[in-house]
């Protein structure tokens, strides 16, 4: 894991010291709200239905016990006893008080941590795969990368008035796992010729108008990363449109100039940027992968974990369900389900965070790792360490064996929190989870992912949901449309429209008439819901979802 | 025709706790049973511009529809509701704070 030099500390501290006198100034009257909402933005902190609500970045999702105990204390002391794990891989804390944040910033310092960027038109968390480091499928790993785009874009002087925000996401497995192809930019770790380089991705995003990332070059050799985003989000910022903001993020300029245009442009413009990268960039990346080397890996008796799989099926089934290979021999990444049936996706409590941290240290290397799907991942773990740390989940309410399930839903704030919602997604993912827990029929359907977003910005990537669900506002009343076949992965795709929105009451019925569709449509238990989907297309599930449209049409 | 005034309240976020608040006859109060209702369109606009003012105590004053009944207002709209009880997945907010009387005076 990266560790904080000198100059970051000190950057830090002075980025605090500044933000506590600008805050000291608002509540004095001396600043009005148009002159500190944008400072306040820059550090991650908005005003949102019910109170003020600080975002907090985990850089690609990575950090150790002490940084998790200092959010667990963070959300025991200023604000109501838990966090949010987004989509972007970040904690939100939904409570604080406007005098307290210079105090949490400072917390969060302590250990190396910032709500820098998180938030306003900058380059934001940069994001990675969650199984970072320990993959079995990984080509190598992409957080170093992460590290150095994260170093090269905090604070970077040309990128901090862009047009809109932009967010960079990079996986190091050919199997994507961190959604690379709805980002501004998405970076695929790729080898050629036994040379490793990068297959860069541009015009990706989710949103008002849902696009899948384009090709801008298969093949950046190692050494031209930074100078090469640069050129791309340089080029960007001077043709993106800044006259209207529903059009000014990356995806509207690479749609409206076409990816052989922007590829030209950014070319033209590499080759000035190129100069400016002395090769200090690739001598600072070797630093920083010594940060990130893998831990030292045990070898022990696999038998506790074979009994245990053997006898107790509780057991089985979570590890069945909620454990990936893993690159070392007799290891496993655990991934801690953040989807109990029936509560809120992705909030974890302080005693939660604590207890996630003391696993990390007795059984997982000290390291955890938050996933863009809001769950939490020990990436390191020995399978003999493995009854024991699952007995200590089950008392924490954490062993819910759902990961990939359908109650293993992504869903936004929504309107419960957030200023920007038109609808609710908490509840609408509460009642699914539940409904489907009490016919206890979520193994029997196997790999289905939901997605959740209460308004058109798509925090909750509906998009790219195998069910994707928006919450709208129709006439002040809460509607949610549905959007089936949406893919998050490698083969990336936005889900297809089904026609009219559900109300509240009726959306979890009409999510059940979609699976019972899909059972009864699939060609064994082996072919998984977008498979049939894909096989089948719309049409059969459309039937199932207006009948009345169908008698209508015959 | 211009469509017909109704009801109206002011309201807005708290500089310092940041959660919701109403404007009074004579400040502010966090209970929107307690807050003013403008009938009168000139007397609301008025009243937001008055609202609007206070910079050192809300952020983002806007007149939300309501309905009166014994001259109690209550919200039109679903995102009002929310934002006069508090999130549904928790009982935390204006839900909770007034029976447990954790609220300290708006402004």
């Amino acid at each position: 894991m990266y560790s904080y030099s000198e100059f970051d500390t000190a950057f830090l501290a002075e980025r605090n010291r500044q933000f506590r006198a600008q805050v000291e100034r608002r509540i004095s009257g001396a600043l009005t709200e148009d002159e500190f909402k944008p400072l306040r933005l820059m550090n991650g902190l908005y005003l949102q239905l019910h109170a003020y609500m600080l975002r907090v970045a985990i850089p690609y999702g990575t950090l150790d016990s002490a940084k998790m105990r200092k959010l667990a204390e963070i959300a025991e002391r200023w604000d109501k006893g838990y966090g949010h794990f987004t989509t972007r891989q970040n904690i939100q804390y939904n409570w604080p008080e406007l005098k307290d944040v210079p105090d949490m910033l400072d917390a969060l310092a302590e250990v190396g941590m910032h709500a820098i960027q998180t938030s306003g038109n900058t380059i934001r968390n940069v994001t990675a795969d969650h199984f970072a480091g320990a993959a079995a499928d990984e080509i190598a790993d992409p957080r170093p990368v992460a590290e150095l785009m994260r170093q090269w874009s905090t604070d970077h002087p040309e990128f901090q008035f862009m047009p809109r925000k932009f967010k960079i996401a990079i996986t190091g497995s050919p199997n994507d796992r961190a959604v690379t192809k709805a980002h501004d930019i998405g970076i695929r770790m790729v080898t050629r010729d036994g040379q490793r380089g990068y297959e860069i991705i541009v015009g990706g995003g989710l949103g008002r108008t849902p696009m899948i990332g384009k090709v801008i070059t298969d093949f950046l050799p190692e050494a031209d990363l930074l100078p090469y985003l640069e050129a791309v989000v340089s080029v960007w910022n001077q043709i993106g449109r800044r006259d209207n903001k529903y059009k000014a993020r990356i995806k509207i300029t690479v749609h409206e100039h076409g990816i052989d245009e922007i590829r030209r442009l950014v070319e033209e413009r590499f080759v000035e940027t190129r100069k400016t990268f002395s090769g200090v960039d690739v001598q600072m990346l070797r630093e920083i992968e010594d940060h990130f080397a893998a831990p030292a890996f045990k070898t022990a008796s696999e038998a506790p974990f074979k009994d245990a799989y053997h006898n107790d099926p509780v057991f089985r089934s979570w590890a069945d369900t909620n454990l990936t290979a893993h690159k070392a021999p007799g290891y496993k990444i655990v991934s801690i389900s953040l989807k109990k049936h029936g509560a809120t996706p992705g909030d974890a409590s302080a005693d939660q965070m604590r207890l996630m941290a003391d696993l990390a240290q007795d059984y997982g290397h000290d390291e955890l790792r938050i996933s863009h799907e809001q769950n939490v991942i020990l990436p390191h773990v020995h399978v003999s360490d493995l009854p024991a740390l699952h007995a200590r989940l089950k008392d924490a309410d954490l062993a819910t064996a759902n990961i990939g399930l359908i109650s293993d839903i992504i869903a936004c704030p929504g309107m419960d929190y957030c200023a920007l919602a038109t609808a609710r997604s908490i509840p609408i993912a509460q009642e699914i989870a539940t409904a489907f827990d009490d016919l206890k029929r979520e193994h029997e359907i196997g790999n289905l992912k939901i997605k959740i977003s209460g308004c058109i910005n798509a925090c909750g990537h509906h998009h790219v949901g195998h069910i994707g669900i928006l919450g709208l506002d129709r006439a002040g009343v809460e509607n949610y449309q549905i959007t089936l076949g949406g893919d998050h992965t490698e083969a990336a795709k936005v889900g297809d429209r089904v026609g009219p929105g559900f109300s509240a009451d009726d959306i979890v019925p009409a999510v059940e008439r979609i699976v019972d569709t899909y059972l009864d449509l699939r060609s064994d238990v082996d072919e998984a819901f977008i498979d049939t989907y894909r096989r089948t297309g719309l049409a059969p599930f459309k039937a199932a979802l207006y009948p009345e449209t169908k008698v209508a049409a015959e | 025709m211009p469509k017909a005034f109704t009801p109206k309240v002011v309201t807005a976020n708290h500089l310092l706790a940041g959660d919701v608040i109403y404007q009074t006859t004579d400040g502010w109060t966090r209970q929107l049973s307690d807050a003013e209702v403008l009938t009168d369109e000139a007397d609301a606009d008025l009243r937001l511009i008055e609202a609007s003012q206070q910079v050192d105590v809300v952020v983002g004053a806007y007149l939300a529809d309501v309905a009166v009944t014994d001259g109690v207002p209550a919200p039109t709209h679903f995102r009002e509701t929310f934002r006069a009880t508090g999130p549904s997945n928790y009982a935390h907010g204006k839900q909770v704070d007034f029976a447990t009387g954790a609220y300290e005076e708006a402004s």
